[in-house]
């Protein structure tokens, strides 16, 4: 039964040799109901090992995840995403097995394919981390306010961290074990994504960009953050 | 008709003072803290006796009338405590998030568990799945 499994069964030689090394996908989640089961089921095939981090949703979330089959990991209050991820992290890190981590959003505007070949470059030891960014190729199209909001934020980034990043606030990730158990996040809201590359620039990971398309569905769309929530990460930023 | 008033005020400033004392973390800032606010006592006691004092280290300090002294002192203070506040707002808020990420870990269905057990071995990694499904539902 169990050898059947393995032969015929999900064994995609990228990430999941089954029995040596796991990666995991961490999805932090909050209020995402309606979409996050088809997110989870897209990326099934390809990543077994799901785990979802449900914010202290308000809704079906938590539900539609595990019925979807991924794992869940309850906060009983609202913490906010990078709170999220941290924990996201500290749960997969008690996996012994766990070699890579991909963070990826709970709303469907990341692509597994993406997701799958930047797992590839962390496992063929090319980086440690490869962080996602939407501006190394054409396929995603942004308002022209998004983009310059962006890209200031990457701007503000490169000259404070000294890292070279083209897109700051892109939230699929993948890193490997060690950094994993390195990045301590403390930053609970949005302001975390400045925070990681600031823990990136003291920890000197090999690290590279990968290219990835955000796709912004009417869903993505009608819940995205809006420009003004960039006030927010800068003040979390400054004011911490 | 003005020792009312006065006892009034003086009543105001020691329960104010008593219930800036109590309370706080660090044993020095606490001592620093409880320092400031016995002068500031002290200060307030003696103004309330002898409003001229007041006005005279105010045109000491050359910032006219005496009202205009406690104006500032009072935002200084205020300034003070919008900082302390919120820097004890942050570390409770850290407390928080680690008993709740605390309460999730624990919480959290771990499936290499599952893996370990002997008599699940036989199973695939499906399977344990819908084993840690299953146990999250009894609860």
């Amino acid at each position: 039964m169990s050898a059947q499994k393995l032969e015929s069964g999900r064994n995609s030689p990228l990430c999941d040799t089954g029995i040596v090394s796991r990666t995991w996908i961490v999805i932090p989640l909050f209020n995402e109901a309606p979409i996050i089961g088809s997110v989870i089921k897209d990326l099934l095939p390809v990543f077994p090992h799901i785990v979802c981090v449900d914010d202290g949703s308000t809704d079906t979330s938590a539900e539609a995840a595990r019925a979807a089959g991924a794992v869940v990991v309850q906060h009983p209050v609202n913490l906010g995403q990078g709170a999220a991820l941290q924990t996201g992290f500290e749960y997969v890190l008690q996996d012994p097995e766990a070699s890579c981590v991909v963070t990826f959003d709970a709303d469907g505007q990341h692509r597994v394919a993406d997701a799958e070949a930047m797992v590839q470059r962390i496992q063929s030891g090319e980086a440690e981390v490869v962080l996602g960014s939407r501006f190394l190729d054409g396929r995603t199209r942004l308002g022209p306010m998004k983009r310059i909001v962006l890209r200031t934020a990457a701007l503000q980034i490169r000259w404070s961290t000294g890292m070279p990043l083209t897109d700051a606030h892109n939230g699929l990730r993948a890193f490997n074990r060690q950094v994993t158990s390195n990045l301590h996040l403390t930053q609970n809201r949005m302001a975390h994504a400045s925070e990681l590359i600031h823990v990136l620039s003291t920890l000197k990971p090999r690290w590279t960009e990968h290219p990835v398309e955000i796709v912004y569905t009417d869903y993505s769309k009608s819940k995205g953050q809006s420009l003004l929530n960039s006030v927010n990460i800068l003040a979390d930023l400054l004011f911490r | 008709m003005l020792i009312v008033v006065q006892i009034v005020l003086l009543v105001v400033v020691v329960i104010f003072s008593l219930v800036l004392i109590r309370g706080g973390s660090n044993a020095k800032h606490m001592a620093i803290r409880r320092i400031m606010v016995l002068l500031f006592a002290i200060a307030a006691v003696f103004s309330i006796f002898f409003p001229t004092i007041l006005t005279q280290l105010a045109s000491m300090v050359g910032v006219g009338r005496g009202t205009d002294l406690m104006l500032y002192a009072f935002i200084v203070s205020f300034l003070v405590y919008m900082s302390t506040t919120h820097q004890r707002f942050r570390q409770m808020e850290t407390t928080l998030t680690k008993l709740s990420r605390r309460i999730a870990l624990d919480e959290a269905v771990k499936p290499w568990e599952a893996v370990l057990a002997p008599d699940e071995r036989v199973a695939g990694p499906d399977d344990f799945r819908f084993r840690a499904k299953t146990v999250s539902e009894k609860k």
